[in-house]
Parts: structure tokens; C-alpha cells; sequence
């Protein structure tokens, strides 16, 4: 035993046998079918679902930093379809029912969580709202409640039923609300991307895009001139930087997004639960984190710092709904750049540009969309610019025609 | 906490002011196309860049301008609308229909 221990260790291949997980990618090749900028969720499970069910492998995903270490790294992983449009609940229930899948489909553990989603009313107009998110929620299939104080109250044991002297009139319970590991998420499509042939570029920054006669034929990056069929720019906070070097403008304003992790504790919070007025939600992580965040901050910026005065109001709220998380120590706090649009739906589809696609206005929601983002855009660049049904509402020229698909009720508070 | 220089109140919290967003003409909306609308009203260039914008201080009810950088958000400068706007803004439509006032900023 000891013996054939210590072989093992010796061995040239210690510790693994078998490939790495993500194969290190060599040299950019000159031409690539479709390029997609930036490899955060959205990048990688556009490739993803590219080579699965298109056969489209000859893609390379260009990342200026390292896979996933944009706004999926930074969100705190609420996923929900409970939306107020039914444009928007349907969209985000084919990406839910995707998510609750994505383990097995992998063969790697997102650490999907079920645990269900709570929004608190504490206005007449807040309940009213409620109802309509209830009633449009169920019309397609998800499973999605009105529930009253004493229901809340078994739910959530530790919860304050008068959060910042506001009462809890109502809850919006959602079952279908759930938590993952976002990481395992750019993991999984990254890792199943590259296996099926995709290629991964980490600490490749797009500095140009080039466009002749209209249309987009490649891209000038940090390690030299790449040219491809089309262009899928998944760039979240940096969008319009991105669009820009293309030539055109987005409706899309960058804000930065804070929230904050605290030291470990027992098991108390089941559910994800947010407060509509106090613009707070808190969740338990499987580690025992409490990790809460709110809305955005107040004015643009490229930047990710930390404000004490939005941490500060944060952390108010936090412990106006749980108030022993006063004695609680923070772990982790930070910031990460959010594209927001004016009626907080996404822009997805096409743009000013030929063979130039757009995946972006993600703003501080877009973590529980990568599936069916990364779905819905595979098949638009597959058929060469066919707009998929369930994405056309999100086209960006919907503006130009004030069609706003407009889900701030439904978003600001809870992500 | 961040202090933002208010051409009227001198120095002062930032969390007492509110973003009014950026400083653009507006086009006429009685000629303009739908298209020319949505890109006063939602379109941005949204860059990495020294922006100027409209900013209200809440208490005092005092709205005036401010060059700020979107990637270090260093204010560079405040200073009162009547240095860029130096006629009256009407809004009111005219009787012809024809003409509104537009900004007038520079
Ligand atoms: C604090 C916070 C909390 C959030 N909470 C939630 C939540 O609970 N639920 C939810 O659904 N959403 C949430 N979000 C929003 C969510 O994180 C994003 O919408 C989502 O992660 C966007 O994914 P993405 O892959 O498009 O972007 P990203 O993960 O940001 O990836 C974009 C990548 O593009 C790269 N890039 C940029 N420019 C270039 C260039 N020129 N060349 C090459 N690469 C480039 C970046 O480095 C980055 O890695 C939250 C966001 C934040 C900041």
C-alpha cells in the first residue's frame, strides 16, 4: 500500500492522468468562423451550444482577462423567471428550466439550488403588482404564489416582520427561485465548449473592431489581427466601449453594482428573500455566507470601487430585515459594472453592422439568463442572423420605436 | 464620503445631490424623426471619458453642471447653467406649431 503510494506520487503524470479540464490554447489562428468577444457566461455558453447543436467549432472566444472574471464572477446568483412581461417571464422560465438541468448536462456540479424566492410587499401597490407577476408567472408554468404574514413567517423564522417600521403585507413566493455556483456555471459551458473544439483565448483584449462596406470581417486584439465569418460581442459593463470601435451607439447606460459577503453561520435562511422597499436581499449561501446586495449606485461609472455610503445603506437594510446580522463581520465586499438599459430588458440580436450580434444590456440580471442566452444566440448566429422568437423582443431598435419591455418593478429590488 | 463642489453650496456630501444625466441638445420634437427622439432619449455614448452632466442638489433644490471622468470619477469642474445657457429655454409650443426651444447649450 505504502509502496504503490509512493509510485503513484512519482509518477510523470501525478496527480492527474488525464487531460486539464480547459486545454490551453495555443496561438491565435488567423480566421475563425465566429468570434465571440468576451468570456464570461454568456461568451462561453454561446460557444457551447454553438459546436453542440450546430456542429460551429471553428469559434474562438477572446477574453481580456480570465474566463468568467467579469460581472459573472461578481453577481450573486439569484435566478428567477417570476418577471412582470410576459415577453420577459417567458424568456427567463426557458432559462430557468435550463438551469435545473445543467449538472447532469455537464457531468459537473453547478451546485444548483432550488431553495425558492421571496419578495416582500409592504405597500397596496406593491401587492397589487404582486398579484400580476403571480398571475403572468403561472400562465407560463412557473410556480409562483401570493402568500400572507403567518406563511412568511414559517418560511423565514428569523425575519422582522416591521423592516424599517414598513409592515410585511404580502410575500411574492416564488418556488421556482434558486441559487448556483456561477463560477461552475462559465466552468461547465467553457469546459464542454473546448472539448467539443472551441477555442478559449484568456489575456486577449479586443482594442479594434473592422468593419468594411458595413459589414464586420474580424478584429484587431493585443496578440495580433484576427478575421472571421461574424462577431458575437458578450462584453456586459463594456458594451458600448465595444459598439463604439464598431461604429455605433447603444441605448445603454454603465453603472457599477456593489454587494457584500459576511463571515459563515449555521444554517438559519432557506429561501432568497428581498425587500421591495428597502431595495435589499439577503441568501444564505451552502457555506453559510450571508450574501445580500441592493440596487445600483446613483450615478455612472466605469469603475469598480467600493462607496461606504452604499455599503453603509446596505448594510442598514440587511439588518433591518435580520437584525442579529448586526453582530455578523463582513468577509467579502465588492463592485462589478453593470449595462443597464432604460426598461431593464437585455439587447439581444442584431446590430447597425452586418455579422455583428449583440448580447448585452444585462445591467444587474443577466447571470440567470446564460442558458438561454447562450442558446438563443448559438441558433441566431447558426442561421446567419435569423432572429430567434423568443429573443425578438429584445432587439435593440425596439427603442427607436418605444417598444420598451419594461421590467424595472420586477428587477431593481431583487436582480 | 465623496464631496461634490456645489457652485452654490460649496463643498457637500455627495450623497445630498442627484444625477440628472448628461448635458445634450435636444432636438425638436415637433420636426424630428422618431428615430432622432430615441437617440436624444435613450441612446449614450456611454464612454470611458470627461462627461458633462446635470446634477441637482436636493436640499437647496439647485440644479447646475458638472465635467466629471466616468473611469476615475474625479470631478474636474461645477459651475451654473447661465455659463452655457444664456437665453431662456421655452418649452411651450408656439402657435405655427413650428418652432419650440431646443437646448440652446453649446
Ligand atoms: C454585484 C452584482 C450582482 C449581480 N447579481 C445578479 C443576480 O443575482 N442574478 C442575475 O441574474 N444577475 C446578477 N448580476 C448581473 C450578472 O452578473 C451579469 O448580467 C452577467 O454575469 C453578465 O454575464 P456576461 O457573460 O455577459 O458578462 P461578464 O461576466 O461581465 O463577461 C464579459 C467579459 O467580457 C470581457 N471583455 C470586456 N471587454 C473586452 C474586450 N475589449 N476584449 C475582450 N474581452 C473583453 C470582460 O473581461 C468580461 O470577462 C449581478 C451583477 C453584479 C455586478
Amino acid at each position: 500500500m505504502a509502496f504503490s503510494l509512493l509510485k503513484y506520487g512519482l509518477r510523470k503524470d501525478y496527480p492527474f492522468a488525464h487531460k486539464p479540464d480547459l486545454p490551453i490554447a495555443g496561438e491565435l489562428k488567423s480566421h475563425y468562423d465566429v468570434v465571440i468577444i468576451g468570456g464570461g457566461g454568456h461568451g462561453v455558453a454561446i460557444a457551447y451550444y454553438l459546436a453542440k447543436y450546430h456542429g460551429i467549432t471553428n469559434v474562438a472566444v477572446l477574453e481580456k482577462g480570465y474566463l468568467g472574471g467579469g460581472n459573472t464572477a461578481r453577481n450573486t446568483a439569484v435566478i428567477r423567471s417570476n418577471y412582470l412581461t410576459s415577453e420577459g417571464v417567458r424568456f427567463y422560465k426557458a432559462s430557468v428550466n435550463l438551469f435545473e438541468r445543467l449538472s447532469n448536462e455537464f457531468d459537473f456540479n453547478i451546485m444548483y439550488s432550488q431553495r425558492g424566492q421571496l419578495t416582500l410587499a409592504h405597500t397596496d401597490a406593491t401587492v397589487r403588482a404582486f398579484r400580476q407577476r403571480a398571475e403572468v408567472n403561472r400562465h407560463f408554468g412557473g410556480r409562483t404564489e401570493l402568500i400572507d404574514p403567518p406563511a412568511i413567517r414559517e418560511l423565514v423564522p428569523g425575519l422582522n416582520m416591521h423592516p424599517g417600521h414598513l409592515p410585511v403585507l404580502k410575500g411574492l413566493w416564488h418556488r421556482d427561485g434558486a441559487t448556483a455556483r456561477h463560477d461552475a456555471v462559465a466552468w461547465g459551458y467553457a469546459r464542454g465548449a473546448t472539448q467539443r473544439g472551441a477555442e478559449l483565448h484568456q489575456l486577449t483584449e479586443v482594442t479594434d473592431v473592422l468593419v468594411d462596406k458595413g459589414r464586420a470581417i474580424g478584429v484587431d486584439t493585443n496578440r495580433g489581427r484576427v478575421k472571421c465569418g461574424c462577431i458575437v460581442q458578450a462584453v456586459a459593463g463594456h458594451s458600448s466601449l465595444l459598439a463604439a470601435k464598431a461604429g455605433f451607439r447603444m441605448p445603454i447606460i454603465t453603472y457599477p453594482l456593489q454587494a457584500m459577503v459576511t463571515q459563515p453561520v449555521k444554517p438559519f435562511l432557506d429561501p432568497l428573500v428581498s425587500s421591495s422597499a428597502l431595495h435589499c436581499y439577503v441568501q444564505q449561501t451552502s457555506r453559510g455566507e450571508i450574501v445580500f446586495g441592493g440596487g445600483s449606485d446613483p450615478y455612472p461609472l466605469y469603475n469598480s470601487r467600493s462607496t461606504l455610503e452604499l455599503k453603509e445603506s446596505l448594510i442598514a437594510s440587511a439588518v433591518e430585515m435580520f437584525p442579529f446580522m448586526a453582530k455578523l463581520r463582513l468577509m467579502r465586499q465588492w463592485a462589478g459594472i453593470t449595462d443597464m438599459t432604460a426598461d431593464y430588458s437585455p439587447i439581444m440580436g442584431l446590430s447597425p453592422v452586418e455579422n455583428y450580434y449583440l448580447d448585452a444590456g444585462w445591467g444587474t440580471w443577466g447571470f440567470k439568463a446564460t442558458p438561454i442566452c447562450g442558446q438563443t444566440m448559438a441558433e441566431l448566429v447558426a442561421s446567419g442572423g435569423k432572429v430567434p422568437e423568443l429573443i425578438a423582443p429584445f432587439a435593440m431598435d425596439r427603442f427607436d420605436s418605444f417598444r420598451q419591455v419594461n421590467e424595472m418593478g420586477a428587477t431593481a429590488a431583487s436582480h | 464620503m465623496k464631496m461634490m463642489p456645489c457652485p452654490l453650496n460649496g463643498l457637500r456630501n455627495i450623497s445630498e445631490f442627484v444625477y440628472g444625466g448628461e448635458v445634450t441638445d435636444m432636438p425638436d420634437h415637433t420636426t424630428c424623426s422618431d428615430r432622432e427622439w430615441a437617440e436624444y432619449v435613450f441612446y449614450t455614448d456611454n464612454q470611458i471619458q470627461v462627461v458633462t452632466e446635470w446634477w441637482l442638489h436636493a436640499p437647496s433644490s439647485y440644479w447646475f453642471i458638472a465635467e466629471r471622468h466616468t473611469g476615475s470619477d474625479e470631478i474636474l469642474r461645477t459651475y451654473d447653467p447661465s455659463e452655457r445657457f444664456t437665453e431662456r429655454v421655452d418649452f411651450e409650443q408656439t402657435e405655427d406649431n413650428t418652432t419650440t426651444g431646443g437646448g440652446s447649450g453649446s
